[in-house]
């Protein structure tokens, strides 16, 4: 039986048990192009430097026993400030409704195979697997070929939402490895404003995959803050695909933290399609051990007067390995584009190693674009410069640690999501045995 | 007896710096150490700080009657040592008021006390700041990022007042410095001297011993110290140039 059979007759179920509907077609066009294009292997350009078809080498557990968790099973791994916050559970990458709760007027969540449709089949039809485009894979092809159990989260016109909305994904992997597949499509519509908090947890020893994508879409005048947290066990592996459109003029600030997990992929896309957007994408790793991360960046500019800020910082330790990809498209009409890259990393043993390449493609002639990367070692001057202040050698490292880490942290506007990470980072120097 | 430096020698890979020195600090004094460019002034302050690029290849020293070379750079710091940098490092992402409190707290540590509590530390913060005319938006920056050199060399200072140490060695302290910089710098040093520590001036001029005025001069040329005298032998320098002492020993 070929490896990639049960997912073949998982497809073939839910074509059954969900018949009909745009998104059966949907469905079916990307299950071929799985079967058509298979696993990304490193032969592909986009997955040189990951190495994924090794994690299919076993069979899965596709669907989720959402009744299995108690609600006291996931108070456990509950972010600070969650009481107030908006919350939604997937399990298994299946959105569990009964674990969830919408708290603020102005957001609506439904199932997505429901907006399809309903009245907010317009916005589907324009938007869903618009990030196939990007990334035209086997993996992303996968995702909605399996499509079930995804949400929309619709933004109302003119509404601010204050509290947050803390998304957390489950993996349910006590008796059997779990594949997670979850889809959403979050829109915020013209005037408003969204601030998401997202994290990954694996119960049990049985490990995980998360093949994600989340897509957004931005209108006029909106801003979205995404803060991305990746702090999973060493058995718990994902790729993760963020993929948002600017419709319109608007503001989108993502902080993306990858802190444990196997081999994390990270695919994020800010497509500016509307005149003076802004996007702001940034992200700390900080790994050890075996684990990889890997971040993929595309900001395609559209459009005149967008401008974008990219800052990427790693700290790798042990045989961890990362790498940073960072795409710019100038469109040929996108003049007076502003485009700053920067990939910042730190080597903390002598078996890490980074991969960083910038790689912008510009098509227009009046534009500032600006992109750097520097791989280091930890600055041996101002190590000593701290110790001969009294210092001790370990706490000296973590503050120079720390620091390097600030300026992505400061990015963290949501001071309880910003106090825990800050804190899980502490911890993790406290621990460090460098 | 504060520090006592026995026939020291020490260097950086192979290259041979130091020669054998010999210096003995008394609490209470003023030394200046003066020479020309890579006599070894700023190697013998990177030995003393534990700067571990230098190898000691022979000699001791001695502080607070402990072998002060067997002790880590935070030791000696922990110890009463103290030195201010010809090169502050800047240090990203960490505040000068995090970076003090830390260094405080983990000196007290080493000595057995009780961590200062946030009302004394404060307390204490303000008065140094005010020797040093820092103000708060200083200390809430990064650590000497973006800082002046005078603005740094005041930071060094402000961290000297902090910490309190028994031995201070300034290293070029009044390199790049504007008059009025010095001023500050040196004003900041005479309100910390007592009988109980004592200051090691490193410099290649005579304007900062001004205002920083030594009990004793060195003079060390070519790894050694050749000649030590009172404060009217940097003026003498001041005039007629190291050349004077050039000759002087190479006629020897």
């Amino acid at each position: 039986m070929n490896q990639t059979d049960y997912l073949k007759a998982r497809f073939e179920q839910l074509q059954q048990e969900e018949p009909g509907g745009n998104l059966a077609a949907v469905r079916s066009k990307a299950f071929s192009a799985f079967e058509r294009m298979g696993i990304p292997t490193v032969r592909n350009e986009e997955w040189k430097y990951t190495r994924i078809s090794g994690l299919f080498n076993k069979e899965y557990t596709l669907a989720a026993d959402i009744a299995a968790l108690s609600s006291n099973d996931l108070t456990t791994y509950q972010l600070p400030a969650h009481e107030e916050a908006n919350v939604l559970v997937f399990v298994n990458g299946i959105f569990a409704e009964q674990h969830s709760v919408i708290r603020s007027a102005g957001i609506s969540i439904q199932l997505l195979e429901l907006a399809a449709k309903n009245e907010y089949a317009p916005i589907v039809a324009a938007h869903f697997d618009h990030s196939s485009s990007y990334v035209n894979d086997g993996i992303n092809a996968l995702n909605t070929a399996l499509l079930h159990g995804g949400i929309f989260v619709h933004v109302a016109k003119n509404k601010v939402i204050e509290h947050p909305v803390y998304i957390y994904h489950i993996s349910d992997a006590r008796n059997t490895p779990v594949l997670a597949q979850p889809r959403s499509l979050v829109y915020l519509s013209e005037n408003t404003q969204l601030q998401l908090a997202e994290t990954y947890i694996t119960i049990g020893g049985s490990g995980s995959f998360t093949n994600q994508v989340m897509e957004v879409v931005v209108e006029k005048d909106a801003q979205l803050s995404y803060y991305k947290i990746q702090n999973d066990s060493a058995d718990a592996s994902q790729v993760n695909t963020t993929h948002i459109r600017q419709t319109g003029t608007s503001v989108v600030n993502v902080v993306t933290i990858s802190l444990n997990g196997g081999i994390v992929r990270n695919n994020l896309h800010a497509v500016m399609e509307a005149s003076h957007a802004e996007a702001h994408l940034y992200g700390l790793y900080f790994q050890q051990g075996n684990s990889h991360i890997d971040n993929h960046t595309v900001v395609d500019n559209v459009v005149p007067h967008c401008q974008s800020n990219e800052l990427y910082k790693g700290i790798l330790d042990n045989n961890a390995t990362g790498v940073f990809n960072g795409k710019i498209f100038v469109r040929k009409d996108a003049q007076k584009t502003n485009a700053f890259q920067s990939n910042k990393n730190v080597l903390l043993s002598d078996a890490a190693s980074v991969n960083t390449k910038p790689q912008l493609e510009i098509y227009a002639d009046d534009v500032k674009c600006s992109h750097g990367c520097t791989v280091g070692s930890l600055d041996e001057e101002g190590l000593f410069y701290l110790q001969s202040r009294g210092i001790p050698y370990k706490a000296a490292i973590a503050l120079l640690l720390q620091g390097f880490a600030m300026d992505i942290l400061e990015k963290i506007r949501l001071e309880p999501i910003r106090a825990y990470v800050t804190e899980l980072i502490a911890q993790r120097l406290t621990a460090e045995s460098i | 007896m504060l520090l006592r430096i026995h026939n020291l020698q020490a260097g950086i890979e192979e290259k041979e710096i130091l020669k054998g020195i010999n210096l003995e600090i008394q609490p209470g004094e003023v030394h200046a150490i003066m020479g020309p460019n890579g006599s070894g002034k700023s190697t013998l302050a990177s030995v003393l700080a534990g700067r571990q690029d230098y190898n000691v290849t022979g000699g001791s020293v001695t502080f607070n009657g402990k072998d002060l070379l067997e002790l880590s750079p935070e030791a000696r710091a922990a110890e009463g040592l103290f030195l201010s940098f010809q090169y502050p490092v800047e240090i990203p992402g960490l505040s000068t008021t995090n970076f003090i409190k830390t260094a405080v707290n983990e000196v007290r540590k080493y000595r057995g006390e009780e961590p200062l509590d946030a009302v004394a530390f404060l307390k204490m913060m303000k008065e140094k700041m005010a020797l040093m005319e820092m103000d708060q938006a200083m200390l809430s920056r990064s650590l000497n990022e973006g800082f002046s050199g005078g603005e740094k060399k005041r930071n060094e200072i402000f961290q000297m007042a902090m910490l309190q140490p028994k031995l201070a060695i300034l290293d070029e302290t009044d390199s790049g410095l504007d008059i009025d910089a010095i001023r500050i710098v040196a004003n900041g040093v005479n309100k910390l001297r007592s009988k109980d520590n004592a200051v090691l001036v490193i410099t290649h001029y005579q304007r900062l011993l001004d205002y920083l005025v030594p009990d004793v001069i060195h003079v060390l040329y070519n790894g050694r110290i050749v000649k030590t005298g009172t404060k009217e032998l940097a003026l003498e320098l001041e005039e007629k140039g190291y050349d004077f002492i050039k000759n002087e020993v190479n006629s020897l």
